[in-house]
């Protein structure tokens, strides 16, 4: 059974539901939202069309009328909210500790790294102190969104956590690598954006020609490892 | 077999009924903004309910055909004209090869869909052939059409039709429209975070009247109103957002999260727009204004449904119609 903390159900609109636990974000929980995740995809409750974990909560959107066949009187949101409290309740394999390992490549050098001088400054260390931290640790994918493929990590190290920029760059070019609070991430295209930007990684994030076109996944465990700048602008050309 | 543009419009893109079961990794759904505008469009020519169909926004393209092809108009009325004679929308119509479609005032309605007999011949990405201008995917090389673009057709059928004086035939029979809109307040159900509104901007929330903001698009309708305010200031852990959710801003204004909204958000969410009122919310533009009314999640069921089977049936009539005449 799932969730020895306190959750809730409730419907986030009328084809969409919403099971939340505690609020805070937490590792153990998130790996329970991602066991959920997994056992409902592999055991698809008919009529839901997308099943999105989040950081301590998990919603399915659903088609109404397709529901509403299998609810029979109750509404579609009673019907789902018992099968959901059900699913919880029944034994749900957790899936392992890291479902999978991945190294990423960034290039730390300034000219492409628009804060990092910035935060080193701000956070009294030196350029090469504050490479060290961030790649010095293991990140795990809480969720994805924002931008397709746009993977929310953490946590950093209290010594670099930065609030995000006061007004968000009208600009942020695909790879960027940020600090937003406690979270890291990777800009997958270019966008508007807030986070703190202290690198770039060549690697392609998000790549809708593959089948899978995500590069990361929740529940993922991710190390970034430092590249020159000669290396990062001919990546993956040997 | 194809359509060509002749003139480039604001934003026209292909869109379908969205792209679904990708949301996990931040992939919106996208899709058609006015669902039954794209339905009837369809239901009209004798296609599915959720094939391609071209979403235009004002001013809206120019076409040529290069084909005889059945078409059929719903939406918005931008005042449709072919090659300088009026055109109705809600019927379905005969086009003849070398003709232009072109519209002139807006009469109503933000979104005028087209749809052809067949339907076009668009990039799938993701099982959708929804436009995503974000990722470049689906539709027609997953960006806006421009000047000059072709649009291949699938298999539209080949008609013998003699034209007289017109190069265009209107079919004598029109979709009736007026119970699928709502002509009253946009409905929606409570969210979330509406128990942590204060008692007042409760009331306020749900008297006042919004305006839609110039900065509204696909992704989301931005308000103007009264700002409102909370019991107390709870900082949000990020969760899935959907089509038709209402935040509330730090400035105490609203969203309402449209077609190409983000997958997730971290802002209070008031409410939530019911699915059987988002077509016509879809149909206002900025500058536009209306209320708010709460109905209970079981009421927005049951309106979804009414309105499906209206569709239904529009569905069915058409489809009798256009037999009927094709045998003749």
């Amino acid at each position: 059974m799932l969730f020895s903390s306190p959750y809730r159900i409730y419907s986030s609109g009328d084809h969409s539901i919403t099971i939340e636990a505690g609020n805070q974000i937490d590792t153990k929980i998130n790996q329970e939202i991602i066991s959920l995740f997994h056992d409902l995809s592999a055991n698809r409750i008919r009529g839901v069309k997308d099943i999105i974990p989040a950081f301590q909560s998990l919603t399915l959107i659903y088609d109404i009328t397709i529901c509403k066949k299998e609810a029979g009187n109750q509404s579609v949101f009673t019907f789902l909210s018992a099968l959901l409290e059900l699913r919880i309740k029944q034994p749900i394999a957790i899936a392992n500790a890291a479902s999978r390992r991945i190294n990423i490549p960034v290039c730390y050098d300034s000219s492409i790294a628009p804060d990092i001088a910035l935060l080193a400054e701000l956070h009294t260390l030196s350029i090469e102190e504050l490479i060290e931290i961030h790649t010095g640790k293991e990140y795990r994918v809480y969720m994805i969104g924002f931008l397709p493929g746009f993977a929310y990590m953490g946590t950093v190290d209290q010594r670099i956590v930065t609030a995000r920029k006061s007004v968000p760059r009208t600009f942020v070019p695909a790879g960027s690598v940020g600090i937003a609070g406690e979270q890291t991430g990777i800009y997958p295209f270019g966008s508007a954006g807030g986070w703190q930007l202290i690198g770039r990684t060549p690697i392609t994030m998000f790549d809708p020609k593959n089948e899978i076109p995500c590069y990361l996944q929740p529940g993922d465990e991710v190390r970034f490892f430092s590249i020159t700048l000669s290396e990062y602008k001919n990546w993956g050309q040997s | 077999m194809s359509i060509r543009i002749h003139k480039s419009g604001l934003l026209d893109t292909l869109q379908d009924e969205g792209r679904y079961g990708y949301q996990h990794l931040g992939v919106n759904p996208g899709g058609a903004m006015d669902r039954i505008a794209m339905h009837i469009a369809n239901a009209l020519v004798g296609n599915q309910p959720n094939e391609t169909v071209l979403e235009m926004h004002f001013p809206a393209a120019e076409i040529l055909f290069e084909e005889t092809l059945l078409i059929a108009l719903a939406g918005a009325d931008f005042s449709a004209t072919i090659n300088g004679k009026e055109l109705p929308i809600l019927h379905p119509v005969l086009i003849s090869k070398g003709s232009i479609l072109a519209f002139g005032k807006r009469k109503y309605g933000a979104r005028v869909y087209l749809s052809v007999q067949g339907g076009f011949t668009a990039d799938t990405w993701l099982n959708s052939t929804s436009t995503n201008t974000k990722v470049n995917a689906g539709g027609f090389h997953g960006r806006a059409l421009q000047k000059n673009d072709q649009l291949l057709l699938n298999n539209p059928g080949t008609f013998s039709f003699v034209f007289t004086d017109h190069a265009f035939e209107v079919l004598p029979w029109k979709a009736k429209t007026a119970e699928l809109y709502t002509t009253n307040s946009i409905r929606f159900i409570a969210g979330a975070e509406f128990g942590n509104l204060h008692n007042q901007s409760i009331v306020v929330m749900k008297t006042q009247v919004y305006t839609i903001s110039r900065d509204s698009d696909r992704m989301g309708y931005r308000l103007q109103a009264g700002p409102l305010t909370t019991l107390s200031h709870q900082e949000m852990i990020s969760t899935a957002v959907t089509r038709g959710t209402i935040q509330l801003l730090p400035n105490g204004q609203l969203i309402i999260l449209m077609a190409d909204h983000q997958t997730t958000g971290g802002y209070p969410r008031m409410g939530h727009v019911i699915t059987a009122d988002l077509p016509t919310l879809a149909q206002m533009q900025a500058g536009e204004t209306f209320q708010l009314q709460e109905i209970n999640p079981e009421q927005s069921e049951d309106l979804f449904f009414e309105q499906e089977m209206n569709l239904q049936q529009l569905q069915n009539a058409c489809n009798f119609r256009l037999q009927e005449y094709l045998k003749a």
